[in-house]
């Protein structure tokens, strides 16, 4: 039986975190991501669970203490936004060499400078290549549901690496959304003990954890890591599809909206594709054939996939939340557009940087972006790459 | 639960497959197989008329080279010393002398 309720992404992750009931939570505040440590401790003191949460002095502290509770076979997670996350920059690689099945809830916000609170995908798409997944949420229910699911990821042993489940910062982990919960029964059920086959406090059989590798023996580390990493495309669909079971949910490597007779398509992630949703509904009823490819699995990136999926459409347009700093684009538009050219795509795709620094992107936004493929597509323009959305000229 | 890493089995040789996930090592002591020794450039000697078996040398090891038995430090432990010279150093009586080389 679900439960109705109404909640911020940040009480909903909360909520998710005391369902499952992990062993250990070390935690720095930052904001956007701060209630989420905050009201995780108000559980523990008022006894509804036994995770114990350690508080430390800084984020490089929390992903270390976590990393040290996972590897002594705990059941751990920490929670963090932008420069927590890139001071954890150093512990991020370890946990993930180190093939720790950690979770950390991550409120996506722009990273400083120029100091900024609000969200872009900076702070994420800068850890993108640190072997950890990563799994982004439109919405709070499927903030929610994501980490319901993340310990059946990680924990499985054809993968056992790090996950970071990402939400976009006060635009979900503010905003209070209708949410249907599963029942703490269900979700204890679903996600199970945690035991662990090898740990650092079993006295049976003591274990070294992250010894040095050198140039002999690095590299096969790294393919060891990859094939984790490859792995865990079919076991976030088949967790995936173990939780629909319980919750009627459906969920992929990314959400396809009217994408299948598209002829115009937006690529991009998070909580704006709501946005372009609804830019899509309305130039559906005008007869314009727009189609969206939401991203919800970055990390493994569903290269195939997405290029099937992209095939035959006039345009795509590929947008980041995130000024790359490369001088031509950002990461999603280099990686889409890495997938199509491996696929044989011949398929016009543009890369635009969108809300950057929480600048908004509005419905409108989207329906010029449209208008701009269209354009582009019957040759009345020339693609520009690049272009910032909402860019004051 | 995983089996004793046997540690003689993981060499430059070996392919990916054989290195255990996240170059995880099963059972303890491991490190008594690994020969530190070589990183050695100078070695300590021990003239045993000059020693007094104070034991100052072998707390001050900091790789446990220095074996003790009933109360009396025995020679070097040559697989493990890595030649840093504390116990040289260390030692009152001018017992211990660094040599160049292994």
């Amino acid at each position: 039986m679900s439960i109705r309720e109404r909640m911020s992404g940040n009480e909903a992750v909360s909520y998710a975190i005391k369902q499952v009931n992990p062993d250990v939570m070390p935690a720095f505040p930052i904001t956007p991501s701060t209630e989420i440590p905050q009201m995780v401790s108000t559980y523990i003191s008022n006894g509804e669970i036994d995770t114990e949460f350690i508080p430390v002095e800084s984020e490089h502290s929390s992903m270390s203490a976590t990393i040290g509770a996972s590897a002594a076979g705990a059941r751990a997670l920490t929670a963090t936004s932008s420069c927590g996350l890139a001071f954890m920059w150093e512990t991020l690689y370890i946990a993930a060499s180190d093939r720790l099945p950690i979770v950390l809830c991550l409120v996506n916000r722009a990273l400083t400078g120029p100091i900024n609170i609000n969200c872009d995908h900076s702070d994420s798409m800068g850890a993108r290549d640190s072997g950890w997944m990563q799994i982004y949420a439109e919405t709070n229910q499927e903030a929610y549901d994501n980490f319901i699911m993340s310990y059946r990821i990680t924990e499985h042993k054809d993968v056992m690496l790090p996950l970071m489940t990402c939400m976009d910062g006060f635009i979900t982990s503010h905003a209070v959304e209708n949410i249907e919960l599963l029942e703490t029964e269900e979700v204890r059920k679903f996600v199970g003990e945690y035991n662990p086959e090898n740990y650092l406090l079993n006295a049976e059989m003591p274990m070294a954890v992250g010894p040095y590798a050198n140039s002999p023996f690095y590299m096969e580390t790294k393919m060891n890591q990859r094939i984790a990493m490859q792995n865990a495309k079919k076991v976030i669909l088949d967790v995936a599809a173990e939780f629909e079971k319980i919750s009627g949910r459906k969920y992929g490597l990314f959400e396809e909206y009217y994408l299948d007779d598209a002829e115009y398509a937006v690529v991009m992630i998070g909580s704006a594709a709501g946005t372009t949703k609804d830019a899509i509904d309305n130039l559906r009823s005008q007869g314009i054939k727009a189609g969206l490819l939401k991203i919800r699995v970055f990390r493994p990136f569903p290269d195939t996939e997405i290029a099937a999926a992209l095939k035959g459409k006039k345009v795509v347009a590929i947008l980041d939340r995130c000024e790359g700093n490369s001088a031509t684009g950002g990461p999603l538009g280099a990686e889409v557009k890495a997938a199509l050219y491996d696929s044989g795509a011949n398929t016009v795709a543009v890369n635009y940087i969108y809300g950057i620094g929480g600048r908004d992107y509005t419905v409108e936004d989207a329906e010029n972006l449209f208008n701009e493929l269209i354009d582009i597509g019957n040759g009345k323009k020339q693609p520009e790459q690049f272009k910032y959305i909402g860019l004051r000229k | 639960m995983a089996e004793r890493t046997d540690i003689s089995k993981i060499n430059e040789h070996s392919p990916y497959c054989d290195i255990t996930p996240g170059n995880q090592i099963y059972g303890g002591g491991g490190s008594k197989e690994f020969n530190t020794g070589e990183w050695r450039t100078q070695t300590p000697v021990l003239d045993w008329s000059k020693c007094v078996q104070c034991l100052m040398c072998a707390p001050v090891c900091p790789d446990s080279s220095i074996p003790v038995k009933d109360g009396k430090r025995l020679d070097f432990d040559y697989d493990h010393c890595k030649g840093c010279g504390i116990c040289a150093k260390v030692c009152s009586f001018k017992a211990i002398s660094m040599k160049e080389g292994i």
